[in-house]
């Protein structure tokens, strides 16, 4: 096998805030291969976005990517790289897709303008080739009259237009990476629809591998080829995609499937996960899940879990990978015991 | 009869009572569209264009629809929190539209609404207790430490300590905030809540607990709610009838479980469809709708969704006839010409340019998989 295009190794980003150290990034390690959608998902505060944000030297104080970290991209290690190298690589090697396009996309430029930027400081090309690069990129992500529009400004297009845009832009240098954080989360859903088939179609003709960061399991269920599961800045659970809707191995995963509304499944009750998650700056010790766990039990809070490697490409940061028969030893999670059973 | 006089109450098909507890008939609102320098109407933006609907007591009525289809401001409206521009919204009988002041606020105590952000809906100075107290006070239901107890008891009843009333909505995650609302909301006692979109802005896990919280509450309490969102799937979850609305109208109303099972309006057939399945070895038809949703301001002529229409008879008169609000089948209502049986006659629809006849048409004819 190919080495992979994108290894996170032990990836630690740390925010040294007044309230205390915030571990939002808490040892992650990952890896994409050249062509392939990497799903990783979780809910708020897992540090699913600070993954992204730390793979491009995006994190500004009070945040920090922490020693001993690594980011191995194409055989660089870009936490080593001096800022102009990285420059290079942004935007033309990785490039990034963002949750809400009107904020990412500067309002005083047309798209075709903004577009043809990056053409021409990382190709070097003419205002005229590279404003003919960005009217191609429009038409390719199915933006009818492009000519026309690539003379528009953001706010004169609709969420799902400006998304476009932002694939456009995304895509312009070939780049071998796309990170795309939650990048429908904010348009409706058949306009979702139109964007998740417009990625699918892109990275299957130009073999752009994409790092899709998510909280919606449908979107990962449906785009995704491996999945990584997050919960308290670490990586909970990683397996193929159709093996983790299938035998879902860590407890979080198991609630989050659970948790979720779904069509044709009628109105029974939902299963709920008890409480919130804890602050990146008070993880509890040992298995950071326990308190709101249905199985913990003593050896959870003594002893952190590794990664388990439990076959088939699937690992699981959970002690019942060597104890399955607690599995049966079902009970109230300690948050709900706590709250007196309400919660 | 045309839509509007139409009753899409479908609850008497759905075996509940027949008198509704809420009924809107016609409900229109327009926002005038102002330009220049002394602001003249240039135009409007019908937001809600002629919205019919009942919500008998006990049942939660979903409205779905994507942003911009005018969901939000029908259940504004029903509130008066927007006044309308004309139609006309009945609450057990009484004429809300017709209230002055004193009444309409008597009435809000039976009313109530539980908004989508957490975040901004909490005044952030003021303690919890003190946001649940306010409607305690305002009707003059509780005082002094008869309201103190009853605030206490009220946390308890949504999921959070008592001895939080003393705390600021900061401190509080989004779930938590969420159940504030809710309390606040149950303070006065009211039988119907609108409920706009209280889960949008929560997590998968979070958003389970608020919405079991809210069917306890409804089995408890007897509520009855107005339950507002863009996720199909949740309302599927909630709601006992379901109506789903495009571009300021109602486009198709049945019971939830005939319109997952049956979508009739090609709109709600590309909306379901739109939805993505949690599963990866589903094989499902997704319907993929071409272009945007047109602007409200300047919606299109006959059916509005005629042209992202996919309906294989879709044809010119699609984009002449307005589609009545018609049953289509038991307690079944639908808006559109192209699925028998309607009331614009085959021969209306010839001379207004059709050239397909009206046939039945469901594409996502499912394995008989919801047969229970």
């Amino acid at each position: 096998m190919t080495a992979p295009l994108l290894t996170i190794d032990s990836l630690r980003t740390y925010f040294h805030t007044g309230a205390g150290l915030a571990r939002s990034v808490d040892g992650v390690s990952l890896a994409v291969h050249a062509g392939e959608t990497l799903g990783v998902v979780g809910e708020s505060g897992c540090g699913k976005s600070v993954t992204a944000l730390s793979v491009l030297r995006l994190i500004r104080p009070p945040g920090r990517i922490e020693a001993g970290s690594r980011v191995l991209f194409e055989g660089r290690d870009l936490l080593a790289l001096g800022d102009e190298e990285i420059r290079q690589i942004r935007g033309n090697r990785i490039a990034m897709i963002f949750q809400e396009p009107m904020t990412a996309l500067n309002p005083v430029f047309t798209v075709g303008e903004q577009i043809a930027e990056v053409v021409r400081v990382h190709a070097g090309a003419s205002r005229k080739a590279a404003w003919a690069r960005a009217v191609e990129m429009l038409a390719l992500v199915g933006i009818p009259a492009p000519e026309q529009r690539a003379g528009e400004y953001p706010h004169q297009l609709s969420g799902g237009m400006r998304q476009r845009v932002m694939i456009a832009m995304a895509l312009v240098m070939n780049p071998a990476l796309v990170i795309a954080d939650e990048p429908t989360t904010a348009l409706d859903v058949t306009i979702q629809a139109q964007i998740l088939e417009l990625l699918a179609d892109l990275q299957r003709r130009l073999g752009t591998a994409v790092l899709l960061i998510t909280h919606d399991l449908g979107v990962i269920a449906e785009v995704a080829r491996r999945v990584v599961v997050m919960y308290g800045g670490e990586v909970v659970e990683e397996a193929p995609v159709g093996e983790l809707f299938a035998r879902a191995h860590h407890p979080y995963t198991e609630g989050l499937l659970a948790a979720m509304p779904r069509l044709g499944a009628g109105r029974d009750r939902l299963a709920t996960i008890p409480g919130t998650v804890p602050p990146a700056t008070a993880w509890p010790s040992g298995c950071r899940f326990r308190e709101r766990c249905p199985y913990a039990w003593e050896r959870c809070e003594r002893e952190h879990p590794p990664l388990y490697d439990i076959g088939a490409g699937h690992t699981s940061r959970c002690h019942l990978a060597v104890e399955p028969e607690r599995r049966a030893q079902r009970h109230l999670p300690l948050v709900a015991q706590v709250a007196g059973g309400r919660a | 009869m045309t839509a509007a006089a139409a009753t899409p109450a479908g609850a008497a098909a759905a075996g509940v009572a027949a008198e509704p507890l809420l009924s809107v008939r016609g409900l229109t609102k327009h926002f005038p569209i102002k330009r220049g320098l002394f602001g003249r109407a240039a135009g409007a933006v019908k937001a809600v264009d002629g919205v019919s609907f009942d919500v008998a007591a006990g049942e939660t009525l979903g409205v779905v629809g994507e942003s911009g289809c005018g969901k939000t401001t029908t259940g504004r409206c029903v509130l008066r929190l927007i006044e309308p521009t004309s139609g006309e919204v009945r609450f057990r009988g009484t004429d809300v539209r017709a209230l002055d002041a004193g009444a309409l606020r008597r009435l809000r105590r039976e009313m109530q609404i539980i908004f989508q952000d957490p975040f901004s809906s909490l005044n952030p100075r003021m303690t919890v207790g003190a946001i649940v107290r306010e409607g305690l006070t305002v009707h003059r239901l509780a005082e002094g430490a008869a309201a103190d107890a009853r605030v206490r008891q009220l946390l308890d009843e949504v999921g959070l300590r008592p001895e939080y009333a003393s705390r600021y909505p900061h401190e509080f995650s989004g779930g938590q905030r969420q159940r504030v609302g809710i309390a606040r909301a149950l303070a006065v006692e009211p039988r119907f809540i609108v409920c706009d979109e209280p889960v949008s802005a929560l997590d998968v896990s979070v958003q389970a607990q608020v919405i079991n919280l809210l069917q306890d509450l409804q089995r408890d309490r007897g509520l009855t709610y107005l339950f507002i969102a863009h996720d199909l799937s949740v309302i599927e979850h909630i709601a006992t009838r379901v109506a789903v609305m495009y571009l300021g109208k109602v486009v198709e109303l049945a019971t939830a479980e005939r319109l997952y099972a049956e979508p009739l309006m090609p709109y709600t057939q590309a909306l379901l469809s739109a939805v993505p399945v949690p599963d990866p070895t589903a094989t499902k038809r997704r319907i993929v709708l071409s272009g945007d949703v047109p602007s409200p301001a300047n919606p299109p002529s006959g059916c509005v969704f005629h042209p992202r229409c996919h309906h294989p008879q879709k044809d010119a008169a699609c984009a002449r006839i307005v589609p009545p609000l018609e049953e289509k089948a038991p307690g079944h209502w639908v808006a559109c010409i192209k699925q028998p049986p309607t009331a614009a006659e085959w021969g209306a629809q010839q001379a207004a340019g059709g050239t397909r006849p009206p046939q039945r048409y469901l594409p996502l004819a499912a394995p008989a998989a919801r047969t229970e």
